[in-house]
């Protein structure tokens, strides 16, 4: 026996170091560690290690912040040029931006969508990572004392970052979305397919679950989707680089991320996350249109019928199908707005009479900038979509029922608010008012009336509106 | 005759040993090094420090008990760090196997030459990733991919270096 053992002593050895390993790994792995439970081992490593590097970091920061801003300033002047111009650019923009944010605050308030917002972040330094391959797990330097918790999300202006997996007195760990255990709710920007984002052992994200048989371009931006309850929606993932068919009729779509997470070093970690409805307060007094709008129902009314069963004249011919969410049914309310950077040829809603702009002989109404009609067969409309354009007004109802030679039929004068300016009409453009008494709007007695009414558009047979 | 077989003379494998800061501080540091700064550097990540370290103890100390304790030991702390979803040991398995064999080898052959430091370092890297993805995808059941190429270009990188590392290391041995 003794020879045995001391033949094979090596041996032995090895074989028992990996017994106690691979016994050591069954044990981790049939209790795993959840709910922010940390093996006190790893607590005590990282607890010790952390603080070290953490100052390391701080002075190589400090050393470079000197650098950086007092040494090395050569190109400023031009930077600084170049921003300001950028700024300048930017403003225009925003304000551009700004009209439709509000106009999309407008329709969510009416639809009583809840948003979410960022509201508090904790800014926090990449001070490690795993230090291998297998496993892209970084530290911050911030921890349980600077209020940061499991499953935050940890973000980066160009893009989301990952999430919080543990928690330590001073530091904590996150997990990237290249990470082959991350799963992030994502949906691609254009086309709103939702899907999972998840990492692989490569470094690789692929969105997952998207089916084969929806077009998916590369190029196209991944943003977050809100369906991890981690991550707020709307944060931009990445974009789509590759498009294959993948396995059981899903698409393999590989997405880049859009913040560099192997050269990442600063973080903002999301504490809190508040979900409210869109204020309404600000956003200009309430319409008649709007309260209309809320009123409306979401199946379209049938048509009406004479006694013979017989669908009454002066409804019209060609009317839309109604299927979409209805922002107006028949009433009259496209109103002329202010801001002439509102888009333009925006689909007026509208559940039965609604002109849409992709159809054939639409006549949409847009505020300050002439309605642009292209003539056609009113038989061939379709649906219109549920946004309705208005620079500074509630797109409610729309207006502008469609008769049978592609005219456009401006909405009543009285449930719109005059406009201001020169503005596209708050009246028939052709006289032939199509929609039904029985669905317009009553009128709003604090609105005047349009004192200087325009056409809404040259009608395409050369009728002129009745004054 | 316990070193029948050798393709080395005597006098080439001489055992050296280290005083107790180096066996723990060298670890220690290459673990450190590893996770803050090489990890943070996008096209070092692929460089395992803590690996080339303890091929360097094994192939030193020639003691096939101590290449695997060391292995382990080094293993475990990468282990620590790697986060909640790598349980402890799956590095620390990878490295007992590979401080076992290493120091097994040098028994046998002469690990003082760069050529030869070159040629044990890229094969042992292979046969770590090879062992590390056994036990994920093996005993874990990990998804995990392997690209040779990969490997192959990870290991070359890792051969390199280690020539460099070992030449540092040499100054801390003891006759």
């Amino acid at each position: 026996m003794d020879t045995f053992l001391g033949r094979y002593k090596n041996l032995i050895v090895l074989a028992a170091i990996l017994f106690i390993q691979i016994i050591a790994l069954a044990v981790q792995v049939h209790r795993p560690t959840q709910g922010g439970d940390t093996r006190l081992l790893r607590l005590w490593a990282i607890s010790a290690v952390t603080p070290v590097e953490t100052a390391v970091v701080h002075t190589q920061k400090w050393v470079n912040d000197i650098w950086k801003n007092y040494a090395y300033l050569r190109g400023v002047r031009r930077e600084n040029r170049e921003l300001r111009a950028e700024i300048d650019r930017m403003k225009v923009e925003d304000a551009r931006y700004a009209e439709d944010a509000r106009m999309a605050r407008r329709v969510q308030a009416l639809l009583a969508f809840k948003e979410q917002y960022v509201d508090t972040t904790v800014a926090a330094q990449v001070i490690g990572t795993s230090g291998s391959e297998q496993s892209r797990i970084l530290y911050l330097d911030k921890g349980l004392t600077d209020g940061i918790k499991q499953d935050m999300a940890v973000i980066t202006p160009a893009g989301i970052v990952g999430k919080i997996v543990q928690v330590f007195p001073d530091s904590s760990q996150v997990l990237p979305i290249n990470d082959q255990f991350s799963g992030v709710g994502a949906a691609l920007k254009s086309s709103r397919l939702q899907g999972i984002l998840r990492g692989s052992s490569n470094g690789v994200t692929t969105l997952q679950y998207v089916m084969s048989d929806e077009k998916v371009e590369p190029g196209e931006e991944v943003i977050t989707s809100g369906g991890d309850r981690i991550f707020p929606k709307g944060l931009p993932v990445g974009k789509v680089v590759s498009v294959e068919p993948g396995k059981d009729l899903f698409l393999n779509i590989r997405v880049v991320p859009s913040a560099r997470l192997d050269q990442v070093e600063e973080v903002l970690v999301v504490t809190k996350i508040t979900e409210k409805m869109p204020d309404g307060k600000d956003l200009g007094p309430l319409r008649a249109s709007d309260i209309l709008a809320e009123r409306l129902p979401t199946v379209p009314a049938k048509p009406e019928v004479d006694a013979a069963g017989k669908p009454k004249t002066g409804a019209p011919s060609g009317t839309a199908s109604g299927t979409t969410p209805a922002m107006g049914t028949g009433t009259a309310a496209a109103h002329a707005g202010a801001a002439p950077t509102s888009p333009a040829n925006k689909p007026a809603t509208g559940n039965s009479t609604a002109a849409a702009p992709k159809s054939n002989g639409a006549a949409t109404a847009t505020h300050g900038t002439p309605i642009s009609t292209t003539a056609g067969s009113a038989g061939t409309q379709k649906a219109p979509k549920p946004a309705a354009a208005d620079g500074t007004r509630p797109a409610g109802t729309v207006a502008k029922p469609l008769n049978g030679t592609g005219t456009a039929t401006a909405p009543h004068a009285s449930t719109t608010t005059p406009a201001p300016g020169p503005s596209p009409a708050n009246r028939p453009a052709n006289g032939n008012e199509t929609t039904p008494p029985s669905k317009r709007s009553k009128p709003a007695p604090e609105q005047p009336p349009n004192p200087n009414p325009q056409p809404l558009s040259p009608p395409p047979n050369g009728e002129q509106p009745p004054q | 005759m316990p070193f029948r077989g050798s393709l080395t003379s005597r006098d080439q494998v001489a055992v050296y040993e280290f005083g107790w800061p180096a066996i723990i501080f060298i670890p220690l540091v290459a673990v450190l090094i590893q996770i803050f700064i090489l990890g943070k550097i996008p096209f070092l990540a692929a460089i395992n420090l803590p690996f080339m370290v303890t091929i360097f103890f094994a192939v030193a100390r020639r003691n096939p008990i101590s290449g695997c304790l060391t292995g382990c030991a080094i293993g475990l702390i990468q282990d620590l760090f790697a986060g909640p979803h790598h349980p402890l040991g799956m590095y620390g398995i990878a490295l007992t196997i590979i401080g076992y064999s290493a120091s097994s080898l040098g028994l046998k052959i002469d690990v003082e030459n760069p050529g030869s430091r070159f040629i044990i370092t890229y094969i042992f890297f292979v046969a770590h990733q090879g062992i590390y993805y056994g036990v994920a995808h093996g005993l874990l059941g990990q998804v995990q991919q392997w690209s040779w190429s990969h490997v192959a270009v990870s290991a070359l990188a890792n051969a390199v270096i280690g020539i460099f590392v070992f030449k540092f290391l040499d100054r801390f041995k003891q006759r």
